[in-house]
């Protein structure tokens, strides 16, 4: 963790700071259930839920069948009807087997039905690579629901947030998605007691720079401020920001960086093409942050290949700090 | 009134029931035709399916449902949500796309719900609306409301995934929920002959461990009879059931079916096994109504239809500045 540690403060792993704002929930609204394949006794495959459910019961903190789709449309269709679910998918790939209903029913049943209901509805996606799982337990997937109007995509990044952005997505009238790195459940960092919300749609500058701006997601921001500090020691400032949403975006904080800094480098797990990185560069050649580039944007993502097993294979695909360093580097100096 | 040999529905409900139920029936048949005539008209956009043939399913399966129990619906939906206590001008108003309509004009045909009714909608998807309905039933066993809901499908979906899973969650947890299959022998133009393995739909009920009841779905007493069972028994908190209605679409699955997959003779047939005669048939042999008391009311209900139209028809339309309105709650584009 790059930020500073008030003493004070204790620190949590993201995944136990998850786990705290589940049991927050639970414990001050009755509406709230989790669901989702073996979070019962068993604690969850990444042990998140943990031991909610002795302390709430197993009508609380409920382990479906293996039937995602199935599961994922209790989830929409209670949410419609008075309960809160946070329904948990075991890896973020298994929520294709549930395409149909978060794409079809979740995000539309509100504008089809012309406002008549809304889907409070908050879906876990554990996510991304790094864990030797291979091509279908290791996807980054988060731009697929980013390209669907009606549901909000989250990639929160830090302990206090994953607490901070659950306990707002559940306070959202609206279909929340989270997507956790799941190397990121390991991480700790400081979280603040008790109840509070950090807001979605609002990126994090997380290091203030001005030579260029690195906008990451998730994982990529901790890889994004190890290539930071790196760089400063040879004399370049770059800024950092977290997107943490990428539905909806933050689009001021994005061009007032790139406005400062007139250098734009986007680091993303997911497949780069069509993925979070053009949207992001796009945003900018739309704006009048345009006139202030002084180099080309680059994007650095995913691999057009699925996630291999070995594990150098497995680094190779997705970006990594020398990558980021490079690419930095390169723009930094004008040779692009 | 005693004799086993009278029909459950003289037997049940008293004479004012059974007179709006065969007035809803006739709702039916005319909101359909008018939306048929419409359409002949050029006055609808988009397509429709047309559930003419089918209203005694609709209707005898919501005979035990107050308002705060919730049905699920299909494409096929608009029998329904007319069964559910709709208001016709608005579902009128809704397939014209008008902002009168129960969805704003933003969902059309296929996506009319009437939520104030307990109606959470019609579905596009095929299965669509079967897990949904089971998230209703675990709400109303969590928050302990005592509601059930009935979760109206085709023998199209049977053969979908999410049918499995929402019937074997929906039986694991025992949840108040009835499964009311449609089975009007075609998924579009594929006979469940050639796309299910059992005889029955029915059948399937006992791979999830719950009753499974098969009707004739054209007949009213019937289907009320099979479905008031299967509510009370989920309302008595036993879990659910699935009970399939044998019955027959006589319009084709759209607008651009050329019914190439079943002969004239067979639609005849299952014409001449009209619901609403049936039913009609019923009742004036029970002396519930007389044969001028059905006329009237089959006039009755023709100017009902008239007037939504015309409801419908003065209803504004929405405009193109609020086209992408209700994506969100708070409003906020994404």
């Amino acid at each position: 963790m790059n930020m500073q540690n008030a003493p004070d403060i204790r620190e949590l792993s993201y995944a136990e700071a998850i786990r705290e704002a589940m049991d927050i929930a639970l414990g001050s609204d009755e509406r709230v259930v989790l669901m989702g394949e073996d979070i019962g006794v068993y604690g969850g495959a990444f042990q998140v839920t943990g031991d909610l459910i002795d302390k709430y019961g197993p009508d609380r903190v409920m382990d479906t069948p293996i039937s995602e789709l199935g599961g994922a449309g209790v989830a929409v269709g209670a949410a419609m009807t008075g309960l809160r679910p946070i329904f948990e998918f075991q890896f973020s790939d298994f929520a294709t087997l549930a395409m149909e209903q978060i794409v079809n029913q979740a995000a539309k049943i509100r504008f089809m039905l012309g406002g008549a209901v809304s889907v409070p509805l908050v879906m876990r996606f554990p996510a991304g690579s790094g864990t030797g799982a291979a091509a279908q337990h290791s996807q980054s997937i988060e731009a697929w629901l980013g390209h669907v109007p009606g549901l909000k995509v989250i990639q929160p990044s830090t302990p206090e947030d994953a607490k901070g952005m659950l306990l707002a997505a559940l306070e959202d009238p609206d279909p929340v998605m989270i997507f956790e790195h799941k190397i990121l459940y390991k991480m700790r960092g400081p979280v603040p007691e008790g109840h509070y919300t950090t807001p979605i749609g609002k990126a994090a500058v997380r290091r203030e720079g001005k030579d260029l701006t690195i906008v990451a997601t998730s994982l990529m921001v901790h890889k994004a401020l190890a290539a930071a500090d790196d760089l400063a020691q040879n004399g370049i400032d770059a800024e950092v920001i977290d997107l943490r949403t990428i539905r909806p975006m933050d689009r001021d904080t994005v061009l007032a960086s790139v406005r400062k800094t007139g250098r734009l480098i986007c680091v993303y797990e997911g497949v780069k093409t069509l993925g979070v990185g053009a949207e992001i560069s796009a945003m900018v050649a739309e704006s009048d942050a345009f006139d202030y580039l002084d180099a080309p944007i680059i994007r650095l993502g995913g691999a057009e290949s699925p996630i291999p097993y070995n594990p150098e294979l497995e680094k190779a695909v997705v970006p990594q700090v020398p990558d980021i360093l490079n690419a930095a580097t390169e723009l930094a100096q004008g040779r692009l | 009134m005693s004799d086993p040999n009278t029909p459950y529905a003289i037997r049940t409900y008293d004479a004012e029931t059974l007179k709006d139920a065969l007035r809803k029936m006739f709702l039916i048949r005319k909101f359909e035709e008018g939306a048929e005539d419409s359409y002949t008209r050029g006055l609808i956009h988009g397509t429709m399916h047309l559930s003419i043939g089918q209203e005694a399913s609709a209707v005898g399966s919501c005979m035990s449902l107050s308002d705060a129990d919730k049905i699920t619906s299909t494409h096929r939906g608009h029998g329904h949500c007319v069964a559910k206590g709709a208001d016709l001008g608005r579902m009128f108003a809704e397939f014209f796309g008008k902002e009168d309509g129960y969805c704003r004009g933003r969902g059309g045909s296929m996506h009319i719900a009437d939520v104030e009714k307990g109606n959470l909608g019609a579905n596009g998807i095929v299965g669509g609306g079967l897990p949904i309905a089971v998230g209703a039933a675990l709400s109303a066993k969590r928050l302990g409301t005592g509601a059930v809901t009935v979760c109206f499908f085709g023998d199209g979906a049977n053969n979908e995934g999410a049918f499995h899973e929402a019937l074997n969650m929906a039986a694991v947890w025992k949840l108040p929920v009835v499964f009311v299959c449609e089975n009007n022998r075609y998924g579009m133009s594929t006979s469940t002959e050639k796309s299910t393995a059992v005889k029955h739909i029915a059948d399937r009920a006992s791979a999830y461990n719950m009753p499974g009841t098969t009707v004739d779905g054209n007949d009213f007493s019937a289907v009320a009879e099979a479905v008031d069972t299967a509510v009370a028994h989920a309302r008595a908190g036993n879990g659910p059931s699935l009970v399939e209605n044998l019955t027959y679409r006589w319009r084709g699955h759209s607008k651009s079916d050329r019914n190439r997959y079943r002969t004239k003779e067979e639609i005849s047939d299952w014409m001449a096994r009209d619901p609403i005669l049936h039913m009609s048939a019923l009742l004036v042999e029970h002396k519930v109504m007389s044969e001028a008391d059905v006329a009237a009311l089959e006039t009755e209900t023709a100017q009902v239809i008239q007037d939504a139209i015309a409801f419908a028809n003065a209803s504004p339309a929405p405009t193109a500045a609020e086209a992408t309105r209700f994506v969100y709650t708070d409003g906020e584009a994404a």
